[in-house]
């Protein structure tokens, strides 16, 4: 893997992470994230891809190699130091205050920085537009597309230069899947970059610029988004052709 | 019987700030806080010894027994409980939670902490039960047959005040929504940036000055003793699991029902159960509704 170093937003080395110190459940993985791109991490159940991604979080007791975001390591940090860093996280399930109102709900997402919170729900606004119409009442009364724009949007609210998400389309209608992913798009097209970890692999890199590929918790494959999506390699690493469609 | 129902509010106005001390630490530390009665007894013993420096006797408040030096003195008291409890925390609870002990260790930690607790009052003040005014109050009559304690009245109004401060608290600051968050979602709460050892460490102070003010009046109303926080933790756990554990309300609303019961088994005449009264409520809610009567069901993760 060769790259420049300048225009590294997130840069990984030889990172192994597990939650016990005997067992890693990813090993010496090695990646680095554009400014501004999409990159979806692929693989099938168990690869390691939240594992990676609650890494980047300092959510894992047991980490060794090297996090650099934005040239500064941040492994040891704690995680609220490293969501202040201008990186938000979104997991994959109960990421919504369901007992709080939705408005509490972005409230939270710009506790760091108040000041910007007016502007920022603007922004949130124009890309979940119905939002609004729930502001008052409580997250948990949400349907799961809902709760999961109301997740994204929260975590928009910090101004992130860096979203990490967490399997977004997961349990969703196929109608939410699909808006989900070009909500993605336009997050990136905003200036954010997004490290996402996807199951439905043909839809996240239709949206990607690159894509990685994990398996047993190691990195197996990565490439440009569209040759990935024609490389015969990835369905041999994946469980056969159904995690190629689109479903 | 409204004699009796009047008695039964105050008594329950300060099991029900005491249970919404129990309550924050349930919510946001998720462990029952066995000691929780002796951080009330260690407010009382600290108010103690600032009355007995400043004396009690001057400027006392128009007609209530006590002047503003047991005021001023639960102000000290809030203060050093506090710091009391931080530091208890600092030595022993992060530690725990470093190491991601399970929740039963933290509640038999607590509950080694409160017998630590008992015995050093009993070191430093003596087994005796100790008062914190000889005055004893006047009633002044208001209906016929119904006699009100002006302290009694203000014991109210401290509860209605301390209520109507934590819910703004809790709805409009920063920290009250961090600790509604943590409250409901600690992990979710640490990945969207939240410092939850900060929370944790304002949710002691926020108990420990709750413990600090109802043990003080507690021990206003009757007496100081080093068991006095033992005698008290059951009812304010029966008031958290009557009013619901996960509603703030609930402990106030708990607090309220079990002080007035157990106020109504003295007026028929079972003074000898009165403790038992408040479990039989205890018994029926966890029957009938066992999420309390303002709780919330517990979700599924």
């Amino acid at each position: 893997m060769n790259q420049t170093s300048k225009e590294n937003l997130l840069e990984i080395k030889s990172l192994s992470a597990g939650y016990s110190s005997q067992v890693n459940i990813i090993r010496d993985i090695s990646l680095w994230v554009n400014e501004g791109e999409i990159l979806t991490i692929l693989g099938p159940n168990g690869a390691g891809k939240s594992t990676l991604i609650k890494s980047l979080c300092g959510l894992l007791r047991f980490t060794s190699g090297s996090i650099l975001f934005r040239q500064n390591e941040i492994i040891g940090l704690k995680t609220h130091q490293i969501i202040s860093q201008s990186i938000a996280y979104v997991p994959q399930t109960n990421n919504v205050f369901s007992r709080l109102s939705v408005e509490h709900n972005l409230d939270l997402g710009s506790l760091a920085n108040p000041q910007i919170h007016d502007q920022r729900l603007e922004h949130v606004f124009e890309l979940f537009p119905d939002l609004k119409r729930f502001l008052g009442k409580k997250a948990g009364i949400l349907s799961g597309g809902q709760r999961q724009m109301l997740a994204i949007a929260r975590a928009l609210m910090s101004a992130p230069a860096m979203l990490l998400l967490d399997e977004p389309s997961a349990g969703l209608s196929p109608l939410f899947r699909r808006q989900v992913f070009e909500h993605v798009k336009k997050i990136k097209e905003s200036g954010v970059t997004v490290l996402m970890v996807e199951q439905n692999a043909k839809a996240a890199l239709k949206v990607s610029d690159r894509g990685i590929i994990l398996s047993d918790g190691k990195l197996r494959l990565e490439g440009a988004a569209d040759e990935l999506l024609e490389s015969p390699e990835i369905g041999e690493i994946y469980f056969g052709t159904q995690a190629m469609s689109s479903k | 019987m409204i004699q009796f129902l009047i008695d039964g509010l105050i008594n329950g106005a300060i099991i029900a700030l005491g249970a919404v001390g129990l309550s924050i630490s349930y919510n946001v530390m998720r462990f029952a806080n066995f000691a929780q009665g002796e951080v009330m007894a260690v407010g009382a013993y600290i108010s103690l010894a600032f009355v007995a420096m400043m004396g009690l006797g001057i400027g006392r408040i128009g007609p209530v027994s006590f002047g503003w030096p047991l005021l001023v003195s639960m102000m000290f008291s809030i203060l050093i409980t506090a710091i009391v409890v931080l530091v208890t925390d600092q030595l022993v609870f992060r530690m725990l939670r470093e190491k991601e002990s399970s929740r039963i260790t933290f509640i038999i930690v607590a509950f080694g902490l409160s017998l630590i607790a008992r015995n050093v009052i009993t070191l430093i003040a003596g087994g005796d039960q100790q008062f914190l005014s000889f005055y004893i109050p006047r009633a002044v009559e208001v209906f016929e047959g119904v006699k009100i304690v002006p302290d009694d009245m203000l014991i109210l109004l401290i509860t209605v005040v301390c209520v109507i401060g934590l819910h703004t608290f809790l709805n409009q600051t920063l920290m009250g929504k961090k600790m509604r968050s943590v409250a409901e979602n600690p992990s979710l709460a640490r990945v969207i940036g939240i410092n939850v050892d900060h929370v944790i460490k304002g949710s002691w102070v926020l108990g420990a000055s709750l413990a600090a003010i109802s043990g003080t009046l507690h021990a206003h109303i009757t007496q100081l003793d080093p068991e006095m926080g033992f005698e008290l933790i059951l009812s304010m756990f029966a008031a958290l699991i009557v009013g619901g554990v996960s509603s703030l309300y609930g402990a106030v609303l708990g607090g309220l029902l079990i002080g007035i019961s157990e106020a109504l088994a003295v007026a028929v005449g079972w003074s000898s159960y009165r403790g038992a009264v408040s479990f039989l409520i205890l018994i029926l809610v966890l029957v009938l509704r066992p999420e309390g009567i303002l709780g919330e069901k517990e979700r599924d993760a």
